[in-house]
């Protein structure tokens, strides 16, 4: 027995006897993540024009688009408005876009269940685009021409940091996975 | 990446039921959201107990942030200041000669202001700001411009005080929580601000624009007086802001006004101050008639008014939820 492999025993999510995935974590992980993600207006940044990307919603899609199946269809709900409470628009406005986004991504899954990197990026290359002239309608300022040039900056910083929330994500769902409860 | 099994109800009745009720559930979120929003949408103060229950909530992580954000400037200005200090030291002696006759120039004037204020009669208007406290962040995401601040109804901020930094006029209060409150920021498209040149009466309009800047309308037709280089400050027209505080700086002229640079800049502004309402009866008599002043509420303000007004009354619209604008 000594002979065997250490590793055998062990993978990435730690030691594989007697211990299994905590229920809390696996569940929470990803709605804790988003919430947070809609704290964003709390942090020291008094911007004069809207330029921080909108971090929840794209926590939201990466989680959706890594694993499907885990946040129920009706999660928009909740997460939106915890996004609302905060984000300055006015109340329901990320309830209707993310409640749309997820039903939205569930028609896309199933006539695309393979998909890929790039697959994953225009979509949610689309889906920001779409929430971020929709959150700008709702929003309740008075719109003309400079609001839609001033979204460009903002939409572009987005796009550019997808991937990266897509591997923030893959950490954070390694973390989920983590076996830390001991099985008697 | 392939789709759990799960996701392929096939014809287990069970799992065909529950994709069902999924996409109910998830449908009627959206309806709640479209219905919530259109109600916001039409009264902006709707849900504001809600909102401001959520800033109460998470300012105190916030204020943490806000005094790191004051003490990493700091710290970083005084590495600044190590490396010019020789040529600093030589302005700087030139600079206090100039001030100190500045300065007796100023007592001059202030003497004299106090007396031309004892012949007129006017008693010394002693404003003490009702809270000081922390701009702690702002909706950077959304097209809207507010900040929140780490004072609320337990430190007497309400509805509508202005809120100043040293440097001029920051916005106004908006929704009040039990210790954080919501800031309207000149820059949001809905605010508006009776404002008037420093050194003249010109008087016009500051909007928010989505840019961070603001626009100057003028209210009296006619060739454009304004140049760059103008400071606007408050009028005091409407009864919200005290007038003379500063706002803005004339960077852009255009047809009927000019595009303005904000004078205190709330990003780099640490501590501001609430003050109080500077006339709340006008402001109460503003609020009443949105949609135009009727006879019956001409007669009503005019039977709570003790006297007519000495001063030509403010223009009538200003709204002082910013939710409504002018129609020019």
């Amino acid at each position: 027995m000594e002979k065997l492999s250490p590793t055998a025993r062990r993978d990435l999510f730690g030691s594989k006897i007697n211990r299994d995935h905590s229920p809390a974590l696996v569940h929470g992980v990803p709605w804790l993540s988003i919430i947070l993600a809609s704290l964003v207006p709390m942090l020291p940044v008094i911007a004069p024009a809207p330029v921080v990307p909108p971090l929840a919603f794209m926590f939201l899609l990466a989680w959706r688009l890594l694993r499907p199946g885990l946040l129920p269809l009706w999660a928009g709900f909740p997460l939106g408005l915890v996004d609302d409470l905060l984000s300055g628009q006015p109340l329901g406005s990320s309830i209707l876009l993310y409640s749309l986004t997820l039903i939205a991504l569930d028609l896309f899954e199933l006539r695309f269940p393979w998909r890929g990197f790039w697959q994953d990026w225009i979509v949610a290359a689309v889906l920001i685009t779409l929430f971020l002239l929709f959150s700008a309608v709702f929003s309740g300022a008075r719109l003309d021409l400079l609001h839609f040039w001033l979204l460009a900056p903002q939409l572009l910083l987005s796009l550019v940091l997808f991937p990266i929330i897509v591997g923030v994500v893959a950490i954070l769902d390694r973390l989920r996975l983590l076996r830390v409860r001991r099985i008697d | 990446m392939a789709p759990p099994a799960a996701q392929r109800s096939g014809t287990n009745r069970r799992a065909q039921f529950g994709v069902f009720a999924g996409y109910l559930l998830a449908s009627a979120g959206a309806a709640i959201g479209a219905l919530l929003l259109i109600v916001s949408l039409v009264r902006p103060e709707a849900f504001a107990g809600l909102r401001t229950m959520a800033s109460d909530v998470t300012t105190s992580v916030g204020e943490a942030g806000a005094a790191g954000r004051v003490g990493t400037s700091n710290f970083f200005d005084a590495i600044a200041g190590y490396y010019e200090a020789g040529s600093k030291n030589a302005q700087m002696k030139e600079e206090i000669a100039i001030a100190r006759v500045k300065l007796a120039e100023a007592r001059a004037l202030e003497q004299e202001n106090e007396q031309l204020k004892a012949v007129l009669g006017l008693a010394q208007d002693e404003r003490k700001p009702i809270a000081v406290a922390r701009l702690i962040g702002s909706t950077s995401v959304s097209a809207r411009r507010f900040a929140y601040l780490s004072a609320g109804r337990n430190d007497g901020v309400k509805v509508g005080m202005p809120v100043t930094s040293p440097m001029g006029l920051v916005g106004r209060v908006l929704e009040v929580g039990r210790t954080s409150s919501r800031v309207l920021l000149l820059t949001d498209s809905e605010s508006i601000v009776p404002v008037r040149r420093a050194t003249d009466n010109v008087v016009a309009f500051a909007e928010g624009r989505a840019d961070g800047s603001l626009r100057l309308r003028l209210i009296s037709l006619g060739i454009n007086p304004l140049e760059i280089g103008d400071v606007f400050v408050t009028s005091g027209a409407g009864g919200m802001f005290r007038p003379g505080v500063a706002v803005a700086m004339v960077t852009e002229l255009n047809d009927d006004g000019a595009i303005a640079r904000l004078l205190s800049n709330p990003a780099a502004t640490d501590v501001v101050l609430v003050e109080p309402v500077w006339q709340p009866e006008a402001v109460a008599m503003l609020a009443r008639p949105l949609s135009g002043p009727t006879e019956q509420g001409i007669e009503e303000v005019a039977a709570e008014l003790p006297d007519p007004p000495a001063s030509p009354p403010p223009p009538p619209s200003i709204a002082p939820s910013g939710a409504a604008a002018p129609d020019e």
